[in-house]
């Protein structure tokens, strides 16, 4: 099937099969390999990339499905001489040891604070209806579909909390 | 200098950029082959047939290959004993490779593996320790025992005595990236690119399997995405197969696991059966201890003699047991091989004698604390919290292991003290019994363990290490060793030791991949030894670089060369100071040697496994942790509610990667001991062969408190910049969450609750109904 994807920005035009995951798509049609496979099969969310600005594991999407979505992958938030932010944060706190599944932590962060900014509660939030203040107990409810097996969780929390307050900062100014 | 500050890893900006190049990530060349193994169904049969039509038929598929067509050796073992890649006529358990498929694609291979039709002759399968026992189906023929003193007399003397039998769960390593290979044929050789943690053994499984030299061999290894020791030995299999179908097809071959089949052929942490009996004066000095290590191995040697070696050697835990034996049953299985993991062992052998104590200072009335204390090895005098138990001469003598090490550098008294203030242990332990008074639902828990973890391969011929390191004629630095980066800041920590030695930025030192044709013959990144081997090699070969640009300036300027000084990115002699690039220009103009190798044997090491006497470490890395829990008496679910750590890691080459290292195997050893459950059926299939069924520590399942801090006292014995080993110990800091759990359970009722690892809440319910009286 002939799809077209915009990928970081950039217009794609795929003929795949109709049974090749998004993931695959992107690792072995597109070169993206940033975004990387864990268990294929959406438990441990090494794979999770932004389809129209929402997180999803994309070992558990089909790129057919996403014919004229945009997808953003980490490639698409910075370079290793232009980081963003969060990027920034993660180095500065050492959020990751093998880094295997750190773009995965990233990208799963980014969607998730837009999703607390959004309103979204998550299961620790008091209320329903009021926004949640982006906490540390928030960040790890919210981040728990991001396995890390070196466990370097407490770094994690750290860097996404810190870029969470330099972005509400900026918003603020 | 560089070495004890908080620098990130050497990869930092390439991890969270997506750019940081894993195995399965790299570019492979169109006509790459995809690899896949067909799998046994059976725990232990015969084939009588293998019909393996449909599999060539199928769509992609270019070459299958059996045990037959294996060239050479058909061998994947790191120990003397084979190991087949592909069986050989019998299989030893569900999951074995029986057949190799190379296809077009991933998908292609994996789904013709499927369509083979192989007939089995079932024979007996042996899945349980009882069964073992009752087959007598030992590797090295039968039982191995070690020990000291005479445990029988001890036993007269006791006051005090327990018994029990203490279940211990394996564990998965599940690594987040899965096992994965790259063969690519080059003249008459063959290259190998492939996450592991031993490329040497890669490189000699891989020509023995070619029927080549060495030298023919080049492995290849940038980055892992988690080891654990799941990498030591596990990756041969897909290396090798690699490799020859590669030279069948004369086309670049690769091999990745999907995530259940990695679960479902590779080896694990080793669960035990510990019995245990042991026995205390009076005063709560332990006068005998027995321990019965009853483990399986699985199917093949793999590394189970040394890890059970390991889990002999701390079977003393942090105590001074003058009458101790153990005895350690080495179980042939019929399932996957059991492995190295984090540990190798030791994590088994320090629980059972933490869980014995614990049972004694329940059975005695007493704080488990204060018995630990009292059990403790000599401290030197001097030290920061002396104590010298049983010895009241005056004079201060080392206190010596079962296997005749002195223990000279124990500093556990003074690290439980200082750890017991900083938690506030006694209050909460009031505080804790305030509130299991209150509540009848919900109970509390509290525990403080120690650590202390043997540095140094058993095999005394491991601990040796190489390295390459050249200095360009711009002034940067390139350097390789032989340990390999699987997220220990490996990388990173030797750079800071080239840095520091040529006083230059961290910047100007690149590490490039661990290649066996860089440094030859080195030992796999493991036992917690790579910055300690690694760093020292890289540190003798910067010397001698640094000694010939020192002779160099020393002549130009007329001072002395031990006057020459390497700092802030200078060369300093008498009045000249000269950038470090402009004296490589220089030197290099002059006709001198920018290029060395180094090398480093840890010294005063020596053992006789077979007696089970010797030093086999080089010295002891020490740490102490308190975890609080609470567990819900009607459901089993349990939390840890605070950890307090206090961790050695001698004078810390780089903090920050070194606490990094401290949570993650915290939480990792959390994982071993709650929630990470492994389930074999009766009929030998794992049933826990995924994440969906697995459970790992996820992100909330850090201790909502958890304070961790490095105790800063210089290593004792002269290792790179004193600092000590810290990729193994912590991990055994998790068993105070254990034993937090099991205390939470003696609240419950009288009796010993007797809970099993890993405490799951079946397991926590288990043990609630025992220590309220139900057998």
């Amino acid at each position: 099937m002939k799809i077209t994807l915009d990928v970081n920005g950039v217009e794609k035009t795929l003929d795949l099969d109709a049974r090749v995951t998004l993931l695959d798509a992107l690792r072995d049609h597109m070169g993206l390999t940033g975004t990387k496979k864990g268990c294929d099969h959406g438990q441990c969310g090494a794979c999770t990339v932004l389809v129209d600005g929402r997180r999803i594991n994309a070992c558990l999407s089909l790129a057919v499905m996403h014919d004229g979505d945009q997808v953003t992958t980490v490639e698409g938030l910075g370079t290793p001489e232009e980081m963003n932010t969060l990027q920034r944060e993660f180095v500065s706190c050492d959020g990751y040891q093998c880094g295997y599944c750190t773009p995965g932590q990233i990208m799963s962060a980014t969607g998730m604070m837009a999703e607390a900014a959004e309103g979204a509660p998550s299961h620790v939030s008091e209320s329903l209806t009021a926004p949640a203040d982006l906490d540390d107990a928030e960040i790890a409810e919210r981040m728990s579909g991001n396995l890390c097996r070196c466990s370097a969780y407490p770094f994690i929390r750290e860097a996404i909390s810190r870029a969470h307050a330099a972005q509400t900062r900026e918003g603020r100014e | 200098m560089s070495v004890g500050t908080r620098k990130e890893h050497d990869s930092a900006h390439l991890h969270v950029t997506g750019a940081a190049r894993y195995v399965d990530d790299i570019p492979c060349p169109a006509n790459t082959l995809h690899l896949a193994f067909g799998l046994s169904s059976e725990a232990h049969a015969g084939i009588t047939a293998l019909d393996l039509e449909a599999v060539r038929a199928a769509p992609g598929v270019v070459a299958v290959l059996t045990a037959a067509d294996m060239p050479f050796a058909n061998n994947a073992s790191p120990a003397p004993e084979p190991e087949p890649v592909l069986a050989e006529g019998v299989v030893h358990y569900v999951g074995q490779p029986i057949f190799l498929v190379a296809a077009t694609s991933h998908l292609a291979a994996r789904k013709a593996a499927r369509l083979a039709k192989v007939d089995y002759e079932p024979r007996p399968a042996i899945l349980t320790v009882e069964q073992a026992l009752a087959a007598k189906s030992h590797f090295e023929g039968g039982p191995v025992i070690w020990g000291r003193g005479d445990v029988a007399a001890g036993f007269a003397q006791a006051v005090h005595r327990v018994e029990g039998s203490f279940d211990i769960g394996g564990q998965e390593h599940f690594y987040l990236e899965g096992q994965a290979a790259l063969a690519l044929p080059e003249d008459q050789g063959m290259v190998i690119r492939c996450s592991s943690q031993h490329p040497t053994e890669v490189q000699h499984k891989v020509a023995d399997a070619l029927g080549c030299a060495m030298h023919d061999v080049r492995v290849e290894m940038r980055r892992m995405g988690g080891g654990f020791g799941g990498k030591e030995s596990q990756g041969n299999p897909l290396a090798i197969a690699c490799a020859v179908a590669a030279r069948a097809t004369g086309r670049p071959c690769k091999m990745r696991y999907d995530r259940d089949d990695d679960m479902m052929i590779t080896g694990k942490r080793h669960d035990f059966r510990v019995r245990y009996r042991i026995g205390a004066d009076a005063e709560g000095r332990i006068v005998a201890a027995e321990f019965t290590h009853l483990v399986r191995c699985g199917w093949s040697p793999d590394l189970s003699l040394p890890v059970c070696d390991r889990a002999m050697l701390h079977a003393d835990s942090a105590y001074d047991l003058p009458n101790i034996r153990i005895e350690s049953h080495r179980l042939r299985t019929n399932s996957q091989s059991a492995t190295a993991f984090r540990g190798f062992g030791g994590p088994q052998g320090m629980i059972a004698t933490e869980v014995a104590l614990d049972h004694l200072a329940h059975a005695m009335g007493r704080d488990p604390l204060e018995l630990r204390q009292r059990n403790f090895y000599a401290e030197r005098p001097g030290a920061a919290c002396p104590r010298t138990p049983g010895d009241i001469s005056g004079i201060w003598k080392a206190g010596e292991t079962h296997y005749g090490q002195p223990v000279e550098d124990f500093i556990l008294g003074g690290i439980t003290e200082k750890l017991a203030q900083s938690a506030d242990f006694a209050a909460r332990r009031a505080k804790v019994a305030a509130w299991n008074d209150a509540n009848a639902t919900l109970k509390r828990g509290l525990s403080l363990t120690p650590v202390k973890f043997g540095i140094s391969f058993t095999l005394t011929q491991l601990n040796q290490a190489g390295a390459l390191v050249h200095v360009y004629s711009d002034g940067s630095i390139q350097l390789n060793h032989g340990g390999t980066e699987m997220g220990q800041g490996l990388h990173r920590k030797v750079c800071q030791v080239a840095a520091s030695i040529f006083g230059v930025r961290d910047e100007e030192v690149r590490i490039t991949a661990t290649a066996t044709d860089k440094v030859p013959n080195t030992s796999a990144t493991a036992a917690s030894s790579g910055a300690d081997l690694n760093g020292m090699a890289v540190k003798a070969a910067c010397e001698t670089i640094k000694a010939r640009l020192a002779a160099f300036m020393a002549e130009s300027t007329g001072c002395a060369p031990g006057e020459v000084r390497f700092e802030a990115g200078e060369v300093r002699a008498g009045e000249t100071a000269l950038p470090f690039a402009t004296v490589a220009r220089q030197a290099h103009a002059a006709r001198i040697s920018l290029s060395s190798t180094g090398f480093y044997a840890t010294p005063r090491i020596s053992w006789d496994r077979i007696k089970g006497q010797g030093r086999p470490f080089f010295y002891f890395a020490y740490g102490a942790a308190v975890t609080e829990v609470v567990i819900d008496t009607l459901t089993g679910e349990n939390r840890i509610l605070r950890t307090d750590i206090l961790h050695d890691a001698g004078k810390s080459l780089n903090p920050a990667i070194d606490i990094g290292q401290i949570e993650g195997g915290y939480i990792q050893g959390a994982g071993w001991l709650t929630t990470e459950e492994l389930v074999w059926d009766a009929a030998g299939r794992l049933r826990t062969h995924a994440p969906s069924t697995y459970k790992i520590p996820a992100c909330s399942d850090r201790p909502r408190i958890f304070n961790v801090a490095l105790w800063d006292e210089p290593n004792r014995e002269e290792t790179i910049y004193r600092s000590k080993a810290v990729g193994e110990p912590p991990f055994m800091l998790a068993i105070s969450a254990f034993l937090a759990l099991e205390d939470a359970c003696r609240a419950c009722g009288p009796d010993w609750p007797a809970l099993r690892a890993p405490a799951t809440p079946e397991a926590v319910l288990d043990a609630v109904r025992r220590a309220r009286g139900a057998a």
